[in-house]
């Protein structure tokens, strides 16, 4: 039986925009506007911003949080101050991957673990039951949040000018909640007459994004949200699909879960053991990821670049010497440089920058180059 | 609205073939480069290959996906179009001028098996 589609919170605005619209992670989202060339330009040479209303939020309170967080999550969240952000893992016993998130410390005991739209549900009940004997509470607030991720070189000044956003001290990784109303200059406001009713709402801002270039990402309200998104619009700001989102995440060798991460690959063959704190009491999956790092991983993730230009597509075979040795995790012909690159997970004995190996595709054999799984110099401000 | 050129055979899988003589020139139509999006690569077969209708003899890909190319008749691949190589877009900016293969066609009644533009049309309006 099919599934109902959900919808996000600007899902009127994408038909409207006349948005190729396509399934993902339980919502029916915008793939592209204008066309993946375009907007992914945008974002690396402008700004562009994103729905991404379809992201999971939970929220865990209580005075046994901290702990509670920490036994979760790969990263290290002890003694963290308000406002700071950390990526990381929620690791199953074996150390394969339940899914990768963002933490955001909101106060000593309120955290904000933003999670990918596919795996909210299974996320949710992994923390429910890991809760088991830990004070605290965890709640599901995905149908409470809208995001947009506003993204590029132009981000901090598009927020400030169009949003009275000036975010030019926060720091990467840091956000701040602030309340909305108090950034909606009069003459500013996207003149639907909403902003009055969006009085007393507030939202978090942090700067964080998955495109390798600067910008921020917004949580709130829907009707905040939609608000935001409005405004940004008629400022001219490029709505972008998540067509781009995976093609500038990809050109920055960031993982996206299902691909470079899953229930069956580790952290560590992924190359994200720095997001994993060894040094840390315990998490979920410790002994695991001690082995790996002991007995050494049999598989790595790996960037290959093509001499073709033919493009190696997510589950083409990779081989040398005729064998096969892997499979391409995500591939495309890279928007920004022309060259026809993938990541893939191979056996780790040809992971080594420089062997030669070669990518099927379709009925042909094309040869490569194993190379570091970053195609693109990302452009954060830090 | 996708453009539909007239004079043109259609298949159900949106190439187009247009005769000349005993051969004939193979391409996709307006609405398929539509539905692909950017093209941004095109995998053609290599002259003196054989195509065999309702087959797959290459791929349009476009920044997302990779789409067989069925071809909607049989024969000998006799030239394939070399400016794709360099310009995939091409297939986007004028789809009707740009030609894939050139085929030497084995049996032409196949082409009695394709649709006219006006059939084509009444298709893609059912899509």
């Amino acid at each position: 039986m099919e599934e109902t589609l959900k919808t996000t919170c600007l899902h009127d605005s994408h038909v409207a925009l006349g948005a190729q619209m396509s399934p993902f992670g339980g919502f029916d989202m915008p793939i592209q506007y204008s066309g993946i060339i375009d907007e992914h330009n945008a974002v690396r040479h402008r700004c562009g911003m994103f729905d991404v209303s379809h992201m999971g939020e939970i929220l865990i309170t209580g005075p046994g949080s901290e702990e509670f967080v920490g036994h979760i999550f790969t990263n290290d969240v002890r003694g963290i101050p308000a406002g700071k952000i950390l990526y990381g893992m929620m690791l199953y016993p074996d150390g394969g991957v339940v899914d990768d998130l963002l933490v955001y410390r909101l106060a000593d005991d309120r955290w904000l673990l933003v999670v990918n739209a596919s795996n909210i549900g299974k996320d949710f009940e992994w923390i429910q039951k890991q809760s088991d004997g830990y004070d605290v509470k965890v709640e599901n607030l995905s149908d409470f949040y809208g995001e947009i991720a506003l993204q590029g070189p132009f981000a901090e000044k598009t927020a400030l000018d169009v949003l009275g956003l000036d975010l030019q001290d926060l720091v990467f990784y840091t956000f701040r909640e602030l309340p909305y109303h108090a950034h909606v200059e009069p003459e500013n406001a996207a003149g639907n007459g909403s902003a009055a009713s969006l009085e007393g709402e507030s939202i978090i801002v942090s700067r964080t994004g998955y495109t390798g270039e600067d910008g921020f990402e917004f949580y709130a309200s829907f009707a905040v949200i939609r608000d935001i998104w409005e405004r940004l619009l008629a400022a001219g700001v490029t709505p972008c699909g998540l067509g781009c989102r995976d093609t500038l995440r990809f050109e920055v060798g960031l993982p996206l879960y299902g691909h470079e991460l899953s229930a069956e690959i580790s952290p560590i063959e992924a190359g994200l053991g720095m997001f994993v704190k060894m040094d840390k009491p315990e998490f979920i999956g410790k002994d695991a990821i001690e082995r790996q790092k002991a007995c050494g991983v049999t598989r790595k993730v790996v960037g290959i670049e093509l001499k073709d230009k033919a493009i190696p597509r997510a589950g083409y075979p990779v081989e040398a010497d005729g064998q096969q040795i892997g499979e391409v995790t995500t591939g495309y012909n890279s928007i920004s440089t022309g060259k026809s690159v993938c990541m893939a997970l191979i056996k780790k004995e040809f992971s080594a920058p420089g062997t030669e190996v070669c990518v099927r595709i379709r009925k042909k054999v094309f040869p490569g180059t194993v190379c570091k799984k970053k195609f693109y110099e990302k452009n954060y401000k830090k | 609205m996708a453009k539909i050129e007239e004079g043109l055979y259609y298949s159900e899988t949106h190439e187009w073939v247009k005769p000349e003589g005993g051969e004939a020139l193979v391409g996709i139509t307006d609405y398929a480069q539509h539905a692909l999006g950017n093209i941004v690569y095109v995998d053609m077969p290599e002259e003196g290959d054989e195509m065999t209708k309702d087959e797959e003899f290459g791929a349009v890909e476009s920044v997302k996906a990779a789409s067989d190319l069925v071809a909607p008749v049989s024969g000998e691949v006799v030239g394939c179009n070399a400016a794709l190589e360099d310009g995939p877009g091409l297939l986007n900016s004028d789809p009707y001028g740009n030609w894939i293969v050139r085929v030497k066609l084995s049996d032409a009644s196949e082409l009695d098996t394709l649709m006219d533009a006006a059939a084509y049309a009444e298709f893609c309006e059912k899509l």
